[in-house]
């Protein structure tokens, strides 16, 4: 469709950083992704981050509209492929349609323009469901980080330790991911960068007992937020399940009436398969929001938009680079409208 | 999800299409579009999809209502068999270089399982008699060398490693130098995830490529991808031109769609699936059960496969004259159960079933433990008790369940079950017997 060719033309964020990368990369790898971009502000990043989903999203309904100009059944067709395209899901994006067709039809739009507003409200008015803001009001009060394998949990750890500590929180963060080879060595390089206390085990123990002394050390030292990391799990495994019960049973044993936000990572690559991830691990309970990572690719992400409408379950912050402050809190007005490239950041 | 049932959809289109004459191009039209929603569920690019429609429209439009007596079953078949053929009908091999060392070079989106790959890799080449060496390349990711060391070490396959200070072309140079000096035939260079729209680390790996002249670049790819799938194997393709495909985290209940999209696109074989977090959790590429997991079909010839190298034909003989002879025992039984227990977790089986809903599955607790409860109260028994369970009065109970550590309540009831099945098994042994046990087949629950 050469719509990757379009794409990597319409990359101009990449060429900025194309110039000072390799050497220092070959130098000095750690210090560099904490130093790059410091000076970018935060808009600059999301934008940038989410170019790459507001091109083709919005590169192609305009060619579409341009190419349609009455609305018509091969219109709301054309959009229902767009929107799966963008990994929404089949029937969020039939719902999403449905709706866009009563309203076309109720208010009257016989125009593009129109059409296109009216989608973007659509799905503005799934993703503004909730608020994105943690709710972390005990001292202390503790976030879990799920997800399955090699969605980046532990490098949102990093990034959001990172950010509890530029607000002046006191954070410990606990190793429970004793299970994969190396995990407690990466989370450990990251929470130096981050510059937080890490309690960790050996490779191999109990992850229970790990978040038994992170707690006692969050008490002694008078922390404010444990985060916790744990392993990677693919949510069929019921043992693995098993385990993450556990681990709830033990904070909540240990830490009674403290709030804690659960947080489940989700990659923008992942498929339809997201929706059952988030629903597998919300039916553990206590699943109090999302985290979008690898947003810096050509995925889409459209998959939150299908979890929320389902779930309801809010995105709580996405990832756009893999550098510390790559995090961004999610906001969805920002994230429609950067996704719809309607308002220029 | 609205895609396990493709075959009653069609099956209810078809029904409609009773008393017509010919399939009209309306029928044809709305039988395609459950099938583009089946595929576009399961994750199958939109682009490859449309394709695949256009081929299956022509195939379907030749069917003949009247004649055949399921049409709907007979287009699941050829999607199923569309399926297969663009996925590569006969697994595809991996390829040893004639000149010792072969080098493979993983690649692939971040998170997507290189490292954890590699070493299954080492492994699985391993048992074909090579001597393999893994590479650490990822220089970028924390810990990502250490990984990679703790990897190989559990495997005892030696890591060829140079920290993180050293530019990746040059470490694998050396350590391809390295296999040559020390007689490895076999070198697996583990590289960092990267985007494939990030010019400057494709770039790296296009430099490692042109430095130690991999036989094959694999590329590693998550089979929960989505639709970008196209996108991440298009660019790898075009910029490196890879060799063939290797899908991770199988285990998941993703469809798996990525599978068909990445082939479609690149036109490289998929090579091997990783199918658990275990170092041997690798195999072979069978494109005829991924088509039928695509569809929702069930994994019937895995189960098929699973239950031959459990269960032998002359164990079922035995049992079938057993059961006819009316000499069936508490040691069968538990011999039975036995053999149930090594084809693998109950849960997994009956995933493996066509028309399982895994959805389904999700709720219902199977109870392993049961199991070995159950063997435990029969172990508790005497050969004459297991024999003759007849004799088991009542201070046989309490001892046999002091012994297996249940309760009277647990041997009452094992004995009971045991009772409804002899009497299930009289029914058999009657004139009709024989043929109903035929229809049950070797692997049926004696329960």
């Amino acid at each position: 469709m050469g719509l990757f060719d379009k794409l990597k033309k319409d990359r101009p964020g990449i060429e900025i950083d194309a110039g000072t990368m390799p050497q220092e990369q070959s130098e000095q790898p750690e210090a560099l992704e904490v130093m790059r971009d410091s000076k970018v502000g935060i808009f600059t990043r999301l934008k940038n981050g989410l170019m790459k989903t507001r091109n083709s999203i919005t590169t192609r309904i305009d060619q579409m509209l341009a190419g349609f100009g009455k609305v018509d059944e091969e219109l709301f067709e054309e959009l229902e492929e767009i929107l799966i395209t963008s990994d929404v899901g089949m029937a969020t994006a039939g719902r999403i349609v449905e709706d866009l067709r009563l309203r076309v039809k109720r208010d009257r739009i016989a125009d593009g323009d129109g059409v296109r507003r009216a989608i973007r409200e659509e799905i503005a008015e799934i993703l503004a469901s909730e608020a994105g803001t943690m709710q972390l009001r005990t001292k202390p009060s503790v976030i879990l980080v799920i997800g399955v394998n090699g969605v980046g949990k532990t490098t949102s750890i990093g990034k959001i330790a990172h950010m509890l500590k530029q607000e002046g929180k006191k954070v410990v963060v606990a190793a429970a991911d004793t299970f994969r080879a190396a995990a407690i060595e990466q989370l450990e390089i990251w929470t130096n960068r981050a510059d937080v206390p890490l309690i960790k085990h050996e490779e191999g123990s109990d992850p229970a007992a790990v978040i038994f002394d992170a707690i006692a050390a969050v008490k002694a030292r008078g922390s404010d937020i444990l985060i916790v990391d744990t392993a990677g799990r693919l949510h069929t495994k019921k043992n693995l399940m098993e385990e993450l019960k556990k681990i709830y049973r033990i904070i909540a044993r240990e830490l009674p009436g403290a709030d804690m936000e659960t947080l489940l990572v989700l990659d923008a690559t992942t498929g339809q398969n997201a929706v059952s991830q988030a629903k597998t691990f919300s039916e553990l309970g206590g699943l109090t929001g999302l985290v979008l990572t690898k947003l810096d690719g050509t995925a889409k992400g459209g998959i939150i938009i299908s979890i929320m409408s389902e779930l309801n379950v809010p995105v709580k912050f996405i990832g756009v680079g893999e550098k510390i402050d790559d995090l961004q809190p999610f906001d969805p007005d920002t994230f429609v409208e950067a996704l719809f490239g309607l308002t220029e950041l | 999800m609205a895609f396990e049932g493709l075959s009653e959809k069609l099956a209810a289109l078809v029904k409609r299409m009773k008393g017509q004459v010919r399939v009209t191009d309306k029928d044809v039209k709305d039988m395609m579009r459950e099938i583009k929603l089946a595929l576009l569920e399961a994750d199958v690019s939109f682009k490859v999809v449309k394709d695949f429609i256009a081929t299956i429209s022509e195939r379907a439009i030749g069917i003949d209502v009247l004649e055949s007596l399921t049409p709907g079953q007979q287009i699941v078949k050829i999607v199923h068999e569309e399926l297969i053929r663009l996925m590569g009908s006969v697994p595809a091999k991996i390829t040893y270089s004639s000149a010792p060392p072969s080098v493979y070079m993983l690649c692939g989106l971040q998170g997507a399982g290189k490292t954890t790959t590699a070493g299954k890799l080492g492994a699985v080449l391993r048992k074909d008699g090579k001597r393999p060496l893994l590479v650490a390349c990822d220089i970028y990711r924390p810990a990502a060398v250490k990984q990679l060391q703790v990897v190989g070490g559990q495997l005892n396959i030696p890591v060829f490693e140079m920290g993180t200070g050293t530019d990746p072309v040059t470490i694998a140079q050396k350590a391809v130098a390295h296999a040559k000096s020390m007689m490895y035939d076999v070198v697996i260079i583990d590289t960092a995830g990267r985007l494939h729209i990030d010019e400057i680390l494709m770039d790296e790996l296009k430099r490692i490529s042109k430095a130690v002249k991999p036989q094959e670049i694999l590329l590693v790819v998550d089979s929960m991808t989505g639709q970008d799938a196209v996108n991440v194997a298009g660019a790898f393709n075009e910029k490196l031109g890879i060799d063939g495909i290797i899908l991770t985290k199988m285990d998941g209940d993703t469809r798996g769609g990525a599978a068909l999209s990445t082939k479609a696109i690149t036109g490289k074989p998929i090579k091997y699936a990783c199918i658990g977090e275990k170092l041997g959790d690798i195999e072979p590429f069978f494109p005829d059960r991924m088509a039928s997991r695509i569809l929702g079909m069930g994994d019937v010839l895995s189960l098929i496969e699973k239950a031959q190298t459990a269960y032998d034909e002359k164990s079922a003989m035995d049992l079938e004259k057993k059961i006819r002879n009316q000499t069936f025992t508490l040691d069968d039984f538990l011999e039975q159960m036995q053999q149930i227990k090594k084809m693998g977790p109950l849960q997994d089986l009956l995933g493996m079933l066509p028309g399982v809903d895994a959805k389904a599955l999700k709720g219902m607790q199977f109870d392993e433990k049961q199991y070995g409860r159950t063997m435990a109260v029969i172990q508790s028994m005497t050969k004459r008790e297991r024999s003759y369970p007849n004799i088991i009065n009542a201070s046989r109970r309490i001892r046999i369940s002091k012994g297996s550590g249940t309760t009277v309540q647990d041997v009452n009831r094992l004995l009971k079950q045991f009772e409804d099945m002899k009497k299930m098994m009289k029914q058999f042994s009657g004139p009709n017997g024989k043929k109903m046990l035929k229809g049950l087949g070797g692997m049926k629950r004696p329960f």
